[in-house]
């Protein structure tokens, strides 16, 4: 392994601009004659917009408009969109409603966008928009997604408010699996609303160009071509050759920054309409009530065991929020990035899942790190830890007895897991969290009057998403290939072109060392480009763990055909057979002798083409590649959380973190276990701290970082990372990807340790101090009165 | 709108402001200075914090009229532009203290008056409690915990302060 190849701990090339205050983020564009949007959201959950008077406000100093849903609907801008077709048991189609940019008759939640203000300055918007008279005829609301169906009708197209009644596996099976079972454990969950919180607010400027007739916007956007796509073949603002999408710098998306959403589309109609740039940058309390949330199931599922312990079936039952309007892939999420993980690491031989999808008058849910795959997790991993504590069976033993062992291995719920050793991993994550020594931990916590607990989550995602055979049997609008282009320059230097967009992820840096490696290059002269539909060709984008295993992928084939090119002109050179071409360590030679070309001769030689006639090899090095993966890729692990908890407050320390991924291929180690950090962080967050609450009018009650709880410093440990490696045999490279493992495994090992210290099951998250009092105080209550 | 003058990086500045004005908004629109962000409006976040005279505020709670006269320091002040990184801004970066770098200026700026007020022996209990006004979603703050400590011995290491 070379100080900067595959495998290396390679500090970022990105890090320079970011530490001096140079990163380039969408609200530091600023642009000539750039002038600024304010939206009017509805203040009401549900509510007829009766009338806008605007008269007052378009005569305020600085205003050049102020825009409504009926101009919008006249311009003939069309809505936004979900992209995921899900069909329901009775064979009908999700019942997609209307998502116009601007609320046109009726506003859905709070915070839908209702009007907005366009003016020189900020400022000057904002007073204007307190001039804005908007008479509301308010309407009974449902936030509650436990009472949803049985709520007033939000949309026309939606009767009992459900968009889809889907299921996946056998329920016959699954049924007499439950009627055989020597144990059942059955658990009722809730998976607590989230908002994903990049520290980054959304922000988008849209220019019109009447010269060119071009529309450009820059945009908080981890999928700019995907963006370009909806915008123009969906929302009919511009065709795709005509609207140009720039993703600079991004400031953390964790999913919400994949979608499509409303004031992007306002920005570039009313760019369009003024003849000036037009900003917009989301204040905090805007990001609550508009970037689409995540989570939130209500789920009640069973698992049969037979004597031995072995599961039997797993079934399930959710209801999932989508919200107000479905998000650009919102369907996706509780169907087949849900179900399709109920296997868990287990062999498990049936399952049932069936899943309502509901409309509420609340902020739209869409994909947040993990995306279906935490959820599916918490309610595998609760209910294999809570039948091992009820059959009196260590939780490890009960996980090992029911691992899957041989690979490739089908479930009963499509996937075909690839690669693995699921024993790997938990051996290693019992030997660093010392599982041995966990008994005389808990004596001496007890001593200091604390319930220490210990809670286990051997978790499994599907990432590399995906084939896009497979997701367009599904439902999938799209396909999730991935595309790059690898251009080499005369003098050997690299430029990458990828569709993938990085936003914390470091791609300059992991890209970059994978072309070092390949063509033995120094790492220093490889630079990689995203981000720009004008410069880089039609790509997919960041999401679902895929950048490594498809984004890298791409990058790959196209090195393959840039060294077959390169050998070709090395051929000639030295005068050699194709053939007899060895390329090694950044030198090609002829196979056999001491006749070598270097790598930066046979760039220039490309170019100046002095040695070949144009007609038997094209001048220049540049190649394209798009890859469309052969399966997911299965990143699974061992995550073990120990908690102290103080039975007077209830308040839960995590005390120690253990975590042991297998990841596949590591390309920087250093950037992998960052990677984890964030995302156990994140799920920490879920477990003790956040949780989105709204009141029984749709309000959102936790509305700002004053009311919804982010994880600070103090509020984690310091956490032991290591992994195991299988490799994905679905990718040249053998990578799985890691950037969700952390969200996805962490919720329910905090909660299988804070239930181990208690001694009941019956705990909600957030599992902050009062719920965790209060869970003691009703086991206590139990407990005498029994 | 009324003139404010004070120094900036080291520059004196002037211009007039509406007096609304925040002093995040003067850095970032008057000065083009973006290296300071805003985060959350509500100074819960840490991404606009800089140095007033010596010691970390958060810009997105003061007026820029109020600080005529002041010293303010930004990211971009913290190191010569044309020289070595400061200690802190270098151990952000070897210990891989930040992924998206949004809240990265506010954390740096943070830890430098930490170590101004802490001393260059940092416990990471000590770090932790300090960081409670500065939110970042990338990390989990594991690495940044590191880099702070890493970057607070650096620091003693008769590594030149700016003023």
């Amino acid at each position: 392994m070379s100080a900067t190849g595959i495998g290396a701990a390679v500090r970022r090339k990105e890090d320079q601009r970011f530490v001096t205050g140079k990163g380039h983020y969408t609200d530091d564009v600023s642009r000539p004659g750039q002038c600024h949007a304010y939206f009017l959201r509805s203040p009401h959950a549900h509510a007829k917009i009766k009338s806008i008077d605007r008269n007052a406000a378009s005569a305020m100093p600085g205003v050049l408009a102020v825009l409504t849903g009926a101009e919008l609907a006249d311009d003939k801008i069309g809505n936004l969109i979900c992209g995921w077709m899900i069909t329901s048991k009775d064979g009908s189609q999700m019942k997609m409603a209307p998502h116009p940019a601007l609320a046109h008759g009726k506003a859905n939640h709070v915070g839908d966008a209702v009007a907005v203000v366009v003016a020189d300055t900020l400022a000057q918007a904002k007073d204007a928009a307190e001039k804005v008279k908007i008479d509301y005829e308010v309407l009974p609301a449902v936030a509650d997604l436990a009472s949803a169906q049985s709520a007033p009708q939000i949309h026309e197209v939606a009767p009992q408010n459900t968009i889809y009644q889907w299921h996946l596996g056998d329920a016959k099976a699954t049924e007499a699996a439950l009627k055989a079972a020597k144990h059942v454990t059955s658990l009722d969950f809730v998976n607590n609303r989230l908002v994903p919180s990049a520290i980054e607010p959304r922000a988008a400027i849209g220019e019109y160009d009447a010269g060119s007739d071009n529309l450009t916007l820059w945009n908080t956007t981890q999928n700019p071509h995907v963006a370009r796509l909806v915008i123009s073949a969906f929302v009919g603002m511009a065709p795709e050759h005509k609207l140009r999408v720039i993703a600079p710098d991004v400031g953390g998306g964790f999913g919400s920054k994949i979608f499509i959403y409303p004031e992007e589309v306002v920005c570039l109609w009313a760019a369009r309409k003024i003849g000036r740039p037009v900003k917009w940058v989301a204040e905090r309390s805007e990001a609550f009530l508009t970037d689409a949330h995540g989570r939130d199931h209500v789920t009640k599922a069973e698992m049969a065991f037979d004597a031995d312990g072995k599961i039997t079936g797993l079934r399930v039952k959710t209801i999932a929020n989508l919200g107000a309007y479905m998000s650009t892939f919102s369907s996706s999420v509780p169907t087949y990035l849900y179900a399709t993980l109920l296997s868990g690491q287990y062999e498990i031989p049936a399952i049932y899942c069936e899943v309502d999808a509901v409309y509420t008058n609340t902020v739209p849910v869409d994909a947040y790190r993990g995306a279906g795959r935490p959820e599916a997790t918490f309610v595998v991993e609760r209910l294999i830890e809570v039948g091992a504590r009820q059959v009196g069976v260590d939780p490890a033993d009960l996980r090992k007895k029911n691992f899957i062992k041989k690979f490739p291995h089908q479930t009963p719920v499509i996937m075909t897991y690839d690669a693995g050793d699921y024993h790997a991993s938990l051996k290693k994550a019992l030997e660093i969290a010392d599982y041995g020594g966990f008994g005389k931990r808990k004596r001496e916590s007890a001593r200091h009057d604390k319930l220490r607990g210990v809670g286990f989550s051997t978790y499994i995602e599907a990432c590399g998403i995906a084939p896009s055979q497979a997701v367009g049997s599904l439902g999938c609008g799209v396909g999730l290939w991935e595309s790059a282009e690898v251009r080499v320059n005369p003098t050997g230097s690299v430029e990458v072109l990828t569709g993938c967009h990085q936003h914390g992820q470091g791609h300059e840096t992991t890209f970059a060392q994978v072309v070092s490696d390949r063509l033995g290059i120094p790492f220093d002269n490889v630079s990689v480009l995203h981000g720009d539909t004008d410069k880089v060709q039609f790509g997919m984008g960041t999401y679902g763990s895929r950048s490594g295993a498809v984004g890298i992928s791409a990058i790959v084939k196209a090195l393959d055909k840039i060294e077959a090119k390169a050998k070709k002109v090395a051929a000639h050179m030295l005068e050699a057979a194709e053939g007899d071409i060895e390329f090694r360590d950044g030198k090609f030679t002829v196979a056999g002798t001491d006749k070598s070309a270097a790598w930066g001769e046979v760039a220039l030689n490309a170019y100046i083409a002095h040695k070949f006639t144009g007609q038997e090899l094209e001048p220049g090095l540049k190649e394209g590649a798009f890859y469309d993966p052969t399966n997911f890729t299965f990143p699974a692990g061992c995550h073990i959380c120990e908690v102290e908890v103080d039975p007077q407050t209830g308040e839960s320390e995590i005390v120690a973190w253990t975590a042991v991924d297998d990841f596949g291929t590591v390309v920087n180690p250093m950037i992998v276990e960052g990677q984890v950090h964030g995302g156990i962080a994140q799920g920490v967050g879920q477990a003790l701290l956040e949780g989105a609450v709204y009141d029984k009018d749709g309000q959102l009650v936790t509305g700002s970082f004053m009311d919804y709880c982010l994880p600070r410093a103090h509020d984690l440990p310091t956490l032991k990372v290591d992994m195991t490696v299988t490799k994905s045999p679905s990718n040249p490279l053998g990578i799985k990807g890691c950037g969700e493992a952390g969200a996805i495994a962490a919720p329910v090992a905090v909660i299988n340790a804070i239930t181990n210290a208690i001694g009941t099951e019956d705990l909600a998250m957030p599992a902050t101090a009062q719920t965790v009092w209060r869970a003691l105080q009703k086991a206590n209550t139990r407990a005498k009165a029994a | 709108m009324s003139a404010v003058a004070m120094t900036v990086n080291g520059k004196a500045v002037t211009d007039d402001v509406d007096p609304r004005t925040l002093l995040v908004q003067f850095l970032r629109e008057h000065l083009r200075l973006t290296g300071t962000h805003v985060g959350c409006d509500t100074s819960q976040c840490g991404a606009c914090v800089v140095h007033v005279d010596g010691k970390a505020v958060k810009s997105c709670t003061v007026f820029a009229w109020q600080l005529e006269g002041a010293n303010v320091l930004t990211i971009e002040g913290l190191a010569d532009p044309n020289g070595p990184l400061h200690p802190m801004q270098e151990a952000f970066r070897e210990h891989h203290g930040l992924q998206c770098g949004y809240c990265t200026p506010g954390m740096i700026m943070t830890a430098v008056d930490m170590v101004n007020r802490k001393g260059n022996d940092l416990d990471d209990p000590t770090i932790r409690h300090e960081l409670e006004g500065n939110l970042c979603r990338c990390t989990g703050y594991h690495n940044i915990v590191k880099a702070i400590a890493a970057g607070a011995k650096a620091m003693g290491k008769g590594a030149v302060q700016p003023t």
